[in-house]
């Protein structure tokens, strides 16, 4: 193995993919077999944080950075003048073999430019995790990306070697990728998605009626969007995620900020922040759409397009609703509970269990971990103290900031900053 | 007057004090460890010879009262180390023996909702560990790595540790408990044995480890530095995930 050369190639290859968010392990039920090397059927496993807090838990690379696209947004784009390399097959696999066998990592993320066309690179996608399943008997987890315009019959072989299959759509509305990536066309990315979609339905009915079935793509699909390059409104970014939930049973939709890496002149230019509190926000909504009982449409609508940056999206309809509250902590059905601000899914869980043995009070919410302060405007419980003043919304906000800190409080201070100052004026 | 029952810090050895308090009806009555215990003039100090017989005698009887999961929860607050967990094991035993319906549940007591919060700790650390494990390559071919977990949780790494890695050779070495687990692809079995001084030391590598062990190291390093994007920067999250006390053994963080 030239170590100096793969050392080069990688250091290349992992930069260009460090834009893709997903870094999920977990989902899978691939054992471990014929005592071979490797199992992801446990929980993922977060093996490392880089210094942006970001999860390592896969080898994530491309296997090249040559691409044919031009798309705007993307740091391998084909006008973009950068350093392009490509590693072989093998090499790919002795890094993930190695890796793997000092518990780098748990397993291999594969994505790569378009080279030549869609089909020539997703055979090289395939070639890869085949030799990792077939040759080393490995049983740690593949996700592979599923490349825009693949055919069917390749998409239905990477599935019998990948974990997971995943196309980034990464531009919300047909408009945006009009904007941003003319070449490129929406049904290209809905067309392998699709037919990954109708696969695992398909083995999985098979496998109600025979008892050998090879596991296809166990740990599902997902996608990933870019948010704040082609200027969409919270609400347009989560109908189309809720969207791809629905149509395509994904298990995952990422939202990603946008990082400025280019000087044209469609997009945010390089130096602005990266929309990290806007990303959280839409990520709290996603939660409440998969977790809390939610749709899209109480959250996002025509009369609140966007999410409120101050407070979460769940407080925020909490407020919007008043009329549904206080509820009783020790009656309350878990749809309700679940509502409630300050309530998560492990509180709601130990509230539901702990009040079949006594009615619950104030000290006991607080023990189990409910976050009180917050949710003590929305409930009652066994005591007789609790908010009974008839408040605003904008009452209840004004006291639940007051008391609350937030990561984000710098992003939020409407105070002007002396050094920001000239450029107010200039503008 | 308080009975103190000094046991010998194994499980086992637990459960055989719990059959004590039970054999003589102690009700004033508290369990620790050894080098714990502190002689007290108001206290009586009672030794508990370790039991097989009477501790399986505990556990299995605890089985008519708690389910499998309720068990397996003891047995990791065991492991915390934590001081007076005995006695907090005592008092859930107690109850759960004493009660008609399971107590399992019932987190509005201090005691119940504590034995959940320690294993919520133990649990956290197991995974770390499951994470933070970083094998070396030897000379003789056994992948080798070192820990100081906070809490005695090796026991518990085994059986993913073995599932994963059924092809190779592994040990994994408590430094702080000076003791490991050993996989000789056929089972793994607890080992204590005398590392050398300089196992850890870089310059050393060599002596020790093969010769593209540290060229492996590197490549990991610079993946790690590569797939940092700087314009994200937030060592709070970065620390939080990875606490500094780990570092020391994880090679991307000694890059």
């Amino acid at each position: 193995m030239d170590f100096d050369r793969i050392n080069e190639k990688l250091s290349i290859l992992a930069d260009a993919a460090k834009y893709d968010v997903s870094c999920s392990s977990s989902g899978s039920k691939r054992q471990n077999k014929n005592k071979g090397l490797g199992d992801s059927s446990g929980m993922g496993i977060c093996h490392s944080y880089t210094e942006d807090g970001r999860c390592v838990s896969l080898l994530k690379i491309l296997l090249t950075n040559h691409c044919i696209f031009d798309c705007a947004y993307c740091v391998t784009r084909k006008s973009n003048d950068i350093k392009r390399a490509a590693f072989k097959v093998q090499e790919v696999v002795d890094l993930t073999i190695n890796f793997y066998r000092r518990n780098y990592i748990e397993g291999l993320f594969l994505s790569s430019g378009i080279f030549k066309n869609a089909d020539y690179t997703m055979e090289r996608l395939i070639a890869v995790a085949k030799k990792l399943r077939e040759e080393e008997n490995f049983n740690g987890y593949i996700h592979l990306k599923s490349i825009p315009g693949a055919s069917d019959e390749l998409m239905r072989e990477a599935g019998l070697y990948a974990d997971r299959l995943s196309v980034n759509i990464e531009i919300p509305t047909e408009k945006g990728l009009k904007l941003l990536a003319p070449e490129k066309d929406r049904k290209d990315f809905i067309k392998p998605m699709q037919m990954v979609k109708n696969e695992i339905i398909q083995y999985k009915n098979e496998k109600k009626l025979l008892k050998k079935v090879p596991i296809y793509a166990p740990a599902g699909q997902s996608t990933q969007m870019i948010v704040g390059a082609g200027g969409e409104s919270d609400a347009e970014i989560m109908y189309t995620s809720a969207y791809f939930y629905k149509s395509f049973n994904l298990k995952r939709v990422y939202y990603s900020g946008y990082v400025p890496i280019s000087y044209d002149t469609r997009l945010p230019s390089i130096g602005s922040a990266v929309p990290i509190l806007r990303e959280n926000r839409l990520y709290q909504t996603d939660w409440l759409l998969r977790f809390y009982g939610f749709d899209v449409r109480e959250l996002l609508n025509n009369d609140f397009p966007n999410l409120e940056s101050d407070i979460d999206p769940k407080l925020s309809w909490a407020l919007r609703n008043l009329d549904q509250f206080p509820i009783d902590i020790n009656k309350a059905d878990q749809r309700m509970l679940l509502r409630v601000p300050g309530l998560g899914l492990k509180s709601v869980n130990k509230i539901i269990q702990a009040r079949r043995y006594r009615k619950l009070n104030w000290d006991n919410l607080k023990a189990i971990g409910a976050a009180v302060n917050r949710a003590k405007y929305f409930i009652t419980c066994d005591s007789r103290l609790f908010e009974s003043k008839d408040r605003t919304a904008a009452q209840v906000k004004g006291l639940i900031l007051g008391t609350a800190t937030s990561k984000f409080k710098k992003d939020l201070s409407t105070q002007l900053n002396l050094f920001d100052a000239p450029n107010i004026l200039s503008a | 007057m308080k009975s103190i029952l000094v046991y010998d810090g194994s499980f086992d050895g637990l459960l055989s004090a719990i059959f004590y308090v039970y054999e003589y009806k102690l009700t004033e009555v508290s369990i620790s460890k050894r080098e714990h215990t502190v002689e007290s003039f108001f206290d009586q100090e009672i030794e508990i010879f370790t039991d097989e017989e009477k501790a399986k005698r505990v556990w299995n009887g605890l089985s008519k009262k708690i389910s499998a999961s309720g068990k397996k929860k003891l047995y990791k607050a065991f492991l915390s180390e934590l001081p007076s967990i005995e006695d907090t094991i005592l008092y859930y035993i107690r109850k759960a023996l004493a009660s008609k319906v399971n107590i399992e549940k019932d987190f509005t007591d201090p005691n119940i909702l504590k034995i959940a919060q320690v294993v919520k700790k133990i649990d956290r650390e197991k995974h770390r560990m499951d994470a933070f494990v970083r094998f070396r390559l030897t000379e003789d071919g056994i992948y080798f790595a070192t820990i100081e977990p906070d809490f005695n949780v090796l026991p518990l790494n085994a059986p993913h540790f073995k599932k994963r890695y059924a092809d190779q050779k592994w040990l994994i070495f408590d430094l702080k408990r000076s003791y490991g687990i050993y996989y000789d692809l056929e089972q793994v079995q607890t080992v204590s044995l005398e590392l050398p001084a300089d196992i850890n030391s870089k310059t050393k590598a060599s002596a020790y480890f093969t010769s593209e062990e540290m060229q492996f190291q590197n490549l990991w390093g610079n993946y790690f530095k590569n797939s940092n994007i700087v314009s994200r920067k937030n060592s709070k999250l970065h620390i939080k995930h990875i606490p500094k006390r780990y570092w020391k053994y994880l090679p991307e963080k000694n890059f």
